[in-house]
């Protein structure tokens, strides 16, 4: 485990130095691989042990896997008939899979109502890691949440840091706002139609989420708890036009911004109180879309107050307020949207560059900026909770898409919606891997 | 930008003109066609107050001819909100119509064009609307009378991704919502 973790941040270190350059592509670079030499900046070899039976298992972990970006996926051909193959409890082969270059083979085994997950080192020809896991039969509303935490637990196995497929995503979607798995399954919609909702965000804990509902020209903030659909509207949000709401990390106060005739100002409700702070007065500017630090202490947001919108952080109880990203008046364009990474040391956002929108991550401490993104406009970046992945919105297709890039290694994917999809959230990891002792 | 204006005038004048040509009530009236069916009411005979009749539906024709010059929108530079001087005189026009119309109630609705954030757009689209109500409260309207909604860029009038589209979808909308039945003019 402990050697694993070690690999697995050296070769994090490795990469950094490369993304600068490596950004936004579907194509990742691989590094020189031979055998199971270790090479800095490539990713460890993975392969997926063929087999009979829970096909739809296997298949969801290895998009998981592949999807965590964490590994360089090995195919390798499927023995189907062929006797003597890689039959499920047959012979493992560690030679053919240190032949072609994997550090790890992942076995998935049906073992009566349960599947056995195991991890073996391929360097080393041992097992690494096993769990057995009761899972939903595939037809329940649980099953693939359940295949994406094991996914997850294989990840940390390997890398000693879980990966991202027990999470979802809420989208903007024709008014409604739609709940999607990581892997860009739509699950449901969970706003009714002929409504306008927008600017959905989770809570803290996943159950509930809070979004804005335009009624003509106004909007109040509601929150909604996932499970049983029951929504109330936020005390403080009756009148005017109340959007971008936010949790805290707390979870028992939402940062939102009202805006009247004295223009858009961010206040913050406790949840359970009807009183609301109001932590910022531009007159006649604009303050939006806030978004708090993991430690709840501060708030980054948007402020127009210097004229065209730009990126600016205060105090949780609206101190100290000053400039985020640095801009060049009259030169930098517009910046929007942005949202503290769950480690604390960025916030990504958009801006225009020659008009056109791109993702940027900022680096907090010494104000870092890096371009992420540079085909097509690509807006509303959200952070997955591994702090190297984000979604976001493109048109590089043509239509309006949720995207995920790796901000590691540039390789972005398409989560694909029938309708023009926006604004999406990334929720934290939804059920927790099993805590799994290490095997002596 | 003053299309609508003009339109309605004419409009106006159009039914002016209407009214003009109307057939004198001593001509006697057509026989009515057979009625097809037993249950149709006969049609009811022509005004015969000629006067009266011209009168309200000129009020009528000033009426609309006022309500379309409140619905006047104006429009905005590129992530502005202030009023442009071109369309002061559009909104001096509102301010004197409801000088002269107490009862009227007006909302006005922030637009915006496709650039900048959905969320950052209806911000805009407020401080839009908010900026028309502080001109028309300057002239005197009395605050409580205009409402102010936003749309941001949720409702383009032109769906076009050009900058003539972008410059007709950044406005704002006035929409009567009380007191626009009658109408009087401004002095």
């Amino acid at each position: 485990m402990s050697l694993h973790r070690f690999a697995f941040l050296a070769a994090a270190v490795a990469l950094l130095p490369l993304s600068a350059e490596a950004q936004d592509t579907t194509h990742v670079e691989g590094g020189v691989r031979v055998g199971i030499t270790y090479n800095p900046g490539a990713r460890p070899g993975l392969v997926v042990i063929p087999g009979t039976g829970i096909d739809s298992v296997r298949a969801i972990v290895k998009r998981d896997l592949d999807f965590s970006d964490r590994f360089e996926m090995i195919a390798i051909a499927d023995p189907g008939s062929s006797p003597g193959g890689d039959a499920p409890g047959g012979p493992l082969n560690y030679g053919l899979y240190k032949a072609l270059g994997a550090e790890f083979a992942v076995e998935l085994l049906s073992d009566g109502d349960k599947v056995t997950a195991r991890l073996h080192d391929v360097g080393r020809s041992t097992l690494a890691q096993e769990q057995s896991v009761g899972l939903p039969p595939p037809t329940d509303a649980n099953f693939r949440l359940a295949v994406h935490v094991l996914s997850d637990e294989i990840a940390r196995w390997a890398t000693g840091a879980p990966g991202i497929a027990a999470t979802r995503i809420l989208l903007v979607q024709n008014g409604r706002i739609w709940l999607m798995d990581s892997d860009g399954l739509l699950v449901r919609a969970l706003t009714p139609d002929g409504q306008t909702s927008l600017s959905p965000a989770w809570s803290p804990d996943g159950r509930r989420m809070a979004f804005t509902r335009l009624v003509q020209g106004r909007g109040g903030v509601f929150l909604s708890t996932l499970s049983t659909g029951e929504t109330t509207q936020l005390a403080g949000t009756e009148t005017a036009l109340n959007i971008t709401p936010m949790f805290a990390p707390d979870g028992n106060h939402l940062a939102f911004a009202h805006s009247d005739e004295k223009g858009t100002d961010i206040f913050v409700a406790t949840l359970g109180e009807r009183s609301v702070q109001r932590l910022t007065a531009g007159r006649f500017a604009d303050n939006l879309s806030p978004t708090y630090s993991p430690d709840g202490r501060r708030i980054a947001f948007i402020s127009t107050r210097a004229g065209p919108p730009q990126l600016y952080v205060m105090g949780a109880d609206g101190t100290d307020q000053e400039v985020l990203a640095p801009f060049d008046f009259g030169v930098t364009g517009p910046s929007y949207a942005p949202e503290w990474s769950p480690d604390g040391g960025s916030v990504v956002f958009h801006r225009e560059v020659s008009g056109t929108p791109q993702i940027f991550v900022l680096t907090v401490a010494g104000q870092k900026l890096r371009q992420l993104t540079s085909q097509g406009r690509n807006e509303d970046a959200t952070w997955a909770p591994d702090g190297r992945h984000l979604c976001f919105v493109s048109d590089r297709s043509g239509a309006r898409q949720l995207w995920v890039i790796d901000a590691e290694t540039g390789r972005v994917r398409q989560l694909s919606t029938p309708g023009w999809a926006r604004l999406p959230a990334w929720s934290r990891r939804l059920a927790g891997p099993a805590v799994v002792p290490p095997k002596p | 930008m003053r299309a609508s204006s003009i339109l309605s005038v004419l409009a106006a004048a159009a039914l002016l003109a209407a009214c003009g040509k109307k057939p004198a009530p001593e001509q006697p009236a057509p026989e009515p066609p057979a009625p097809a069916h037993e249950e149709a009411p006969p049609p009811p005979p022509p005004a015969v107050n000629d006067d009266a009749e011209r009168m309200k539906r000129e009020a009528e024709a000033r009426a609309k001819a006022l309500r379309e010059e409140l619905g006047d929108m104006i429009h905005f530079e590129f992530d502005k909100a202030d009023i442009r001087a071109s369309d002061q005189t559009i909104l001096d026009r509102k301010a004197a119509i409801l000088a002269a119309n107490s009862a009227v109630r007006v909302q006005i609705a922030g637009h915006c064009d496709e650039r900048g954030s959905d969320e950052y757009n209806l911000a805009l689209g407020n401080r839009r609307a908010a900026s028309a109500k502080r001109y028309l409260a300057g002239k005197g309207v009395a605050e409580g009378r205009l409402d102010v909604v936003s749309y941001g860029k949720e409702r383009p009038l032109d769906p076009g991704h050009t900058e003539d589209a972008w410059a007709r979808n950044r406005r704002d909308e006035f929409a009567i919502t009380a007191g626009g039945e009658n109408l009087t003019a401004p002095k």
